[in-house]
């Protein structure tokens, strides 16, 4: 199928006092209609801001400086800001991490709903804006949407918000919805119902999701595909079926050990070495080295390339352990 | 809703029972008005007279015993100098200061607003940076001092804006006010520009440190990411959350800018109730000090309560106590 957006070569640098900050560099990967694909990676490595990236939100001193985005034919790097707000919210819909903080604590619902609406359909009258909102809040399952219109952000449990929000993103009937850690800042029992949701709406609706978490539970979970993020670039990506029976690359085995199993009860938890490299002082070489296992003098020296190594599967090492290979 | 405001209103008498108590003593202790009355030559008889039909003979609790008494009646006392009710006397000039109150505040709001906002979204352009700067030397400067240099500049150099009087006025659904007419404007402008200058200063810093702090909220970048065009993200999203903090500025500010505006009233020559406070403190005219402060107590408390109200409707998660 023809991928409705597709990320090639994207470099999202940072222009701090202290120096430029690669926080996206060289990332590419695609997304069909319809598929639903995680992006998981640890604090910082850049997942959101490849999420931001794509929705042309990335805040000042960050920069998009090169690579393009082509969301259904079009370049959304080179688009003028006019042009991406007609984009936003419309075609490409955002969720946030904490419900808590994504709603505006002043305005009803109806009114954040309703303008959502407006904004992308200027004939739409009100009353039918109005009725879209509820319809779609029922969608995604509240009960009594017409009185819950009414309400105010803080009247709602964070679950309940969520969903406020994912409703939100599905107004428009969007290609694709990027989720940004949606269920981060849930209950274990609530985010399982929010994944089940957005896995059941964006099958009905043909929609395309880029789930982004540094949760792989929870990417198994919902995902068809899986791009793993280190330091700004995608380390391995592949079917989240393959990649979570047999992980290549040493960081996304890191991860996977890393996740508390029935299989490990009573031995000590695995844990991957180290820190994440300071992103204004990457070493040269592969961006994972000094945490790795397996590195040795070629890691230190030479920056290795995200290589094809088997139908679909794409991994950045040089060592691929033995064992994993295909 | 009810509830609230006649448990404020109970609260507010308590207040200004014990105001009227600190009021009646400090009164009393500075200076002697009957010195300030009478003919220097009267003689003893003629002294005792007056101070007897002062009823200032009684002592200190007698008297507040009386004022409490009449106060209840809507009398808080006849003015030593000119005799009539010092209630009347300070409702004449009221609407003087209100106007002029008014206008300040109007300037302070609609010119702060806009420009606190543009100094927090944009705290780097040289703009924002010449607004800031000018805020420091808005609430640094003396008023007075201030009031000086505007007449001298825009009066006596440029000669473009009168520098004293209230000039023509004109009524509108009962209501008197130089703001009516172009000559009355024209005197306005100068005093109540030199009353908004602390008010300006303090709205604009605060509307600039609401808008840095919400800016940077999920909520605005969620509005943005729903596609929403810049002037809605600011004019709805970001300025409804920072009003909350202006509204209380503003007015526990108005409440001070009419019980402090004696000094531009002052040097403006303008007929209102700051003008008749200073007048009365010099001629130790007891009755019109204690019905001034009795009036701007009612005001401030007045205030207070409005205040709260609008709370409730800028800010859904304030519940008035009552109300659901």
């Amino acid at each position: 199928m023809e991928p409705i957006l597709k990320i090639n070569n994207l470099q999202t640098h940072f222009f701090t006092k202290a120096g430029i900050l690669k926080a996206v560099d060289g990332v590419s990967f695609e997304i069909a209609a319809g598929e639903i694909v995680g992006l998981v990676g640890e604090s910082g490595s850049g997942k959101s801001i490849t999420g931001f990236s794509v929705m042309g939100l990335v805040d000042p001193p960050g920069k998009i400086i090169d690579g393009n985005i082509n969301f259904k034919g079009k370049d959304l790097s080179a688009l003028s800001n006019d042009q991406m707000q007609n984009i936003r919210g419309n075609r490409i819909a955002m969720i946030f991490q904490d419900p808590m903080m994504t709603l505006n604590p002043v305005l009803r619902i109806e009114t954040q709903m309703i303008e959502a609406i407006q904004a992308h359909d200027g004939s739409i009258s009100r009353e039918d804006a109005r009725i879209r909102s509820r319809d779609t809040l029922g969608l995604v399952g509240i009960s009594s949407p017409d009185e819950r219109l009414r309400a105010y952000p803080h009247q709602f449990s964070g679950g309940m918000r969520q969903r406020v929000s994912i409703a939100i993103a599905m107004l428009n009937r969007p290609d694709l919805i990027i989720a940004d850690e949606p269920t981060t800042a849930l209950d274990v029992t609530i985010q399982g119902q929010v994944i089940s949701e957005m896995q059941k709406l964006c099958r009905e609706t043909q929609t395309a999701l880029l789930w982004i978490t540094h949760d792989l539970a929870v990417v198994a979970g919902i995902a068809d595909r899986v791009c793993v993020m280190y330091a700004g670039r995608i380390v391995e990506q592949g079917l989240v079926a393959d990649i979570i029976a047999n992980p290549m690359h040493p960081y996304t085995q890191g991860l996977m050990g890393s996740v508390p199993s029935q299989n490990q009860r009573g031995k000590p938890l695995q844990q991957i070495d180290g820190m994440v490299p300071s992103m204004l002082n990457l070493p040269v070489g592969c961006a994972f080295q000094n945490r790795c296992n397996y590195a040795n003098e070629k890691c230190s020296n030479i920056q290795p390339d995200i290589t094809q190594v088997a139908d679909g599967r794409q991994v950045r090492c040089f060592n691929i352990p033995v064992g994993q290979r295909l | 809703m009810t509830a609230f405001i006649l448990r404020r209103s109970l609260q507010s008498i308590v207040v200004l029972f014990i105001m009227s108590l600190i009021v009646f003593v400090g009164v009393n202790l500075v200076g002697d008005p009957v010195d300030m009355l009478i003919n220097p030559e009267a003689d003893q008889a003629e002294i005792d007279r007056v101070i007897r039909d002062l009823g200032l003979d009684r002592p200190v609790s007698e008297q507040y015993w009386y004022f409490v008494l009449n106060a209840f009646q809507g009398d808080l006392g006849r003015s030593f100098i000119f005799g009539e009710p010092a209630l009347k006397l300070i409702v004449q000039r009221m609407p003087a200061t209100m106007e002029l109150a008014l206008v300040s505040l109007l300037m302070a709001v609609v010119f702060g607003i806009p420009l606190g906002i543009y100094a927090g979204l944009k705290p780097n352009s040289k703009f924002s940076k010449t607004i800031m700067a000018g805020s420091i030397l808005g609430f640094s400067m003396p008023t007075f001092w201030v009031g000086i240099i505007l007449i001298m500049f825009f009066s006596v150099h440029l000669g473009w804006l009168p520098s004293t009087g209230r000039g023509d006025v004109a009524t509108y659904f009962g209501v008197t006010s130089s703001a009516f007419t172009l000559d009355g404007l024209s005197h306005i402008f100068l005093p109540a520009f030199n009353l908004a200058l602390f008010k300006l200063s303090s709205v604009i810093r605060l509307a600039r440190a609401g808008t840095r702090e919400v800016i940077l909220q999920d909520y605005i970048k969620f509005a943005r990411a729903k596609g929403l065009a810049e002037s809605r993200v600011v004019r709805i999203h970001l300025l409804k959350n920072i009003m909350i903090p202006v509204i209380t500025i503003i007015g526990l500010e108005f409440g001070s800018l009419i019980a402090f505006s004696t000094v531009t009233e002052t040097v403006f020559a303008w007929p209102g109730m700051g003008k008749l406070i200073i007048d009365s403190i010099y001629n130790l005219d007891r009755p019109v000090v204690v019905a001034y402060l009795m009036i701007i107590v009612v005001i401030f408390v007045m205030l207070n309560l409005i205040v709260d109200i609008l709370y409730s409707v800028l800010d859904p998660r304030v519940r008035i106590k009552g109300v659901s």
